[in-house]
């Protein structure tokens, strides 16, 4: 057998922290460049496996397009003991990566449609790619509209990147927040409430989903009320994972593996799923 | 292993005989793992020829119970199947997956442990766990992904695979079509006759390495009467099977069932101990542990069995996806049954029984099926 010679998908490739950049009170953005010198290739949507030395492994999407050829761009929020010490890695730091891994959004099949992009939170981060590939080729388009939520103003992520969007005249960008407090003038309320206002056409649409998994039956729910067929609805499913390369079973959704099959799923695929209470 | 047709009757070796193949086995470099009593069960161990066997003993499986009996004979495979699978060689309960050590510099490099896989021949494998090592081998081999450790042991293995004579108290492979007659898989298959004062094997080659080893033990070749009452007997351990799985569309009665009553009722009953996860020759769940030492500068990964009962196995965001034992249950066995059919196509029971009998409160999921199939519309959910 030449199993023995085949590479052991255990094992990380160890790469190093260019920039470290505070994005929110809690989620930091980190630049990696692998001490290999190779260069990242991989599609919006897709994630890796960020290993924190002495501390464990975490699943973290890519957060810039592979083609800005900014190395992996991973935004980690801390919100455990791993994802924790990979956010307070500085540049130079080393840590060790696996992947990328799982499906991407499907960018290339959407071309030709309208493209709605629904974030809610850090849900963003993973769309984020996907966002900038449709723009970097937006005559391929049709309409662009990119909803996110978050809970409150000091939430938004990728700010910025929402400023210059919305500068542009081909793209329709609407931000909410859940909770406004003073200083906010813009929407407040639920990213789904967005949905029936948004400019596209339900028989010619694209629609790419990523949020808490509530946020996300309620927008699959919105779209489908919109007259959206569910096989054209696509969410980012997140479920624990150990190994991302299917065998240590802790990702399965039904008969789907989040890591190998997912993470960006058909609506109609998973919609049966999504109805069942700790499926 | 290759395959290779068996002979038509197969030859035929004494205990002598048997005792010669294990230390041919040995001597070719093999770890030589069969039956051994333990603690008042048989479990696989490694073995020092036929005297470290279980000769003379049988077991008495039933649903949440074991316990072993003195035979009239004198067989040395004359039980179902040991507590343990196999799948505690081929895929070890716990294993250092890579080490990292942070250099002077603070950068952090990884090595892998330089591992010559074990050669492990096993002896006395049943058919039912025949097929359980391939469903396993289509989860780690097949990919995407392989694990290569895994796939370097089961290339390297050894099979001796013994026909059942006598089929176990919880057994039903009959209805889930891997027994108990090995036909495929092994590198030898023996059928054990040990009626009276005769005590004798029928062997069959099943590959190459089989007859290479064959070679160096002495034997006949069968009679057609031999080959004749080798196969009666895994004809009368087949009639005598008392428990059955009714396979037909489990998938969809399963994938459509999941909110039926009947997971509540199994969920009053399982104690979510995960000892059938844990006894199960297919189910290949692990987590991975990050050890450190005490000077933090070397870590290691260490890969674990892990249970779908357990709270932890599905948590995330602060919470378990499935916190209680019903959706626990249901996982488990929709997995199993239903759901492996979709991701490997196969089932993930070969019916052995083990889970049956190692259920501390006696949960049988052939009944479990049984009770949903009987009414399969209650609560459906889609
Ligand atoms: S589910 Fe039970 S009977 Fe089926 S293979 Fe596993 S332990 Fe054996
Ligand atoms: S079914 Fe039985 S063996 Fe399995 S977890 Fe429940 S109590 Fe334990
Ligand atoms: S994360 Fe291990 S199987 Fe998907």
């Amino acid at each position: 057998m030449q199993a023995a010679a085949l590479k052991d998908p255990f094992v990380p490739d160890i790469c190093r922290v260019a920039s470290a950049r505070r994005e929110l009170a809690d989620a930091v953005t980190l630049e990696l460049e692998p001490l290999s010198g190779a260069r990242p290739d991989f599609r919006p949507g897709q994630f890796n496996m960020l290993y924190a030395f002495g501390v464990g492994e975490v699943a973290i999407s890519m957060s810039v397009s592979a083609h800005e050829n900014r190395g992996f761009v991973h935004t980690v929020r801390n919100a455990g003991a791993v994802s924790g010490a990979l956010a307070a890695l500085e540049p130079g730091a080393t840590l060790g990566v696996r992947g990328p891994f799982g499906t991407g959004w499907p960018v290339a099949e959407a071309e030709g449609r309208d493209v709605l992009i629904v974030a809610g939170g850090l849900g963003l981060a993973p769309l984020r790619p996907a966002i900038q590939e449709v723009l970097a080729r937006r005559e391929r388009y049709g309409r662009v509209t990119i909803l996110a939520g978050c809970r409150s103003p000091h939430d938004i992520l990728y700010q910025r990147d929402l400023e210059r969007w919305r500068q542009r005249l081909d793209v329709t960008v609407e931000v909410t927040v859940d909770h406004a407090g003073t200083g906010w003038h813009g929407d407040v309320g639920f990213v789904t409430g967005l949905i029936p206002r948004s400019p596209f056409d339900p028989d010619k649409a694209v629609a790419m989903v990523c949020g808490p998994e509530v946020m996300m039956r309620f927008a699959a729910g919105a779209l489908l009320k919109a007259g959206m067929p569910a096989a054209d609805i696509y969410l980012s499913m997140e479920r624990n994972m150990k190994c991302a390369i299917g065998l240590c079973g802790h990702c399965q959704f039904g008969p789907a593996f989040v890591c190998k099959d997912g993470p960006v799923l058909p609506y109609d695929r998973i919609a049966g799923l999504l109805a069942v209470q700790e499926i | 292993m290759q395959a290779l047709k068996a002979d038509n009757s197969g030859f035929v070796i004494g205990p002598d005989g048997l005792q010669r193949l294990l230390e041919v086995l040995a001597g070719e470099g093999y770890r030589v793992v069969g039956p051994a009593l333990r603690d008042d069960a048989i479990v696989y161990d490694d073995i020092d020829g036929v005297a470290s066997l279980p000769v003379g003993w049988t077991d008495r499986q039933e649903p949440g119970r074991y316990a072993l009996e003195r035979r009239e004979d004198n067989a040395c495979f004359g039980y179902a199947v040991g507590l343990h699978s196999w799948k505690k060689f081929l895929f070890p309960p716990a294993e250092t997956l890579w080490t990292a050590q942070r250099g002077s510099d603070g950068a952090i490099a990884v090595s892998t442990p330089e591992r010559a896989p074990d050669k492990f021949a096993f002896i006395g494998v049943r058919s039912c766990e025949i097929h359980a090592m391939a469903v396993q081998g289509r989860v780690f081999e097949e990919g995407p992904y392989t694990d290569t450790a895994y796939a370097a042991r089961r290339a390297g293995a050894f099979i001796v695979a013994v026909n059942c004579a006598e089929a176990g108290g919880t057994c039903f492979c009959v209805s889930m079509e891997t027994g108990p007659r090995a036909e495929q898989g092994f590198d030898l298959a023996l059928t054990e006759l040990a009626d009276g004062a005769e005590h004798w094997f029928l062997v069959e080659v099943g590959s190459e390495a089989g007859r290479a080893v064959l070679e160096q033990v002495p034997h006949v070749p069968a009679t057609a009467e031999q080959a004749e009452a080798a196969r009666a007997v895994s004809e009368r351990t087949a009639s005598g099977m008392g428990r059955g799985l009714d396979t037909q569309g489990i998938k969809d009665l399963l994938q459509d069932n999941p909110e039926h009553s009947r997971w509540d009722d199994v969920a009053e009953r399982c104690l979510s101990c995960a000892n059938c996860t844990m006894v199960c020759p297919t189910c290949f769940c692990s987590t991975v542990e990050e050890h450190s030492d005490l000077t933090g500068e070397n870590a290691q990964r260490v890969r674990k069995w892990d249970s779908c009962f357990t709270m932890d196995y599905s948590y995330i965001h602060g919470g378990s996806v499935r916190s209680s034992a019903r959706s626990r249950y249901r996982q488990w066995m929709t997995h199993k049954l239903a759901n492996w059919i979709d991701q490997f196509g196969t089932s993930g029971c070969v019916g052995c029984g083990r889970c049956i009998t190692w259920c501390p409160v006696g949960i049988d999921l052939t009944e479990e099926v049984a009770a949903i199939r009987a009414a399969p519309e209650e609560g459906r959910s889609r």
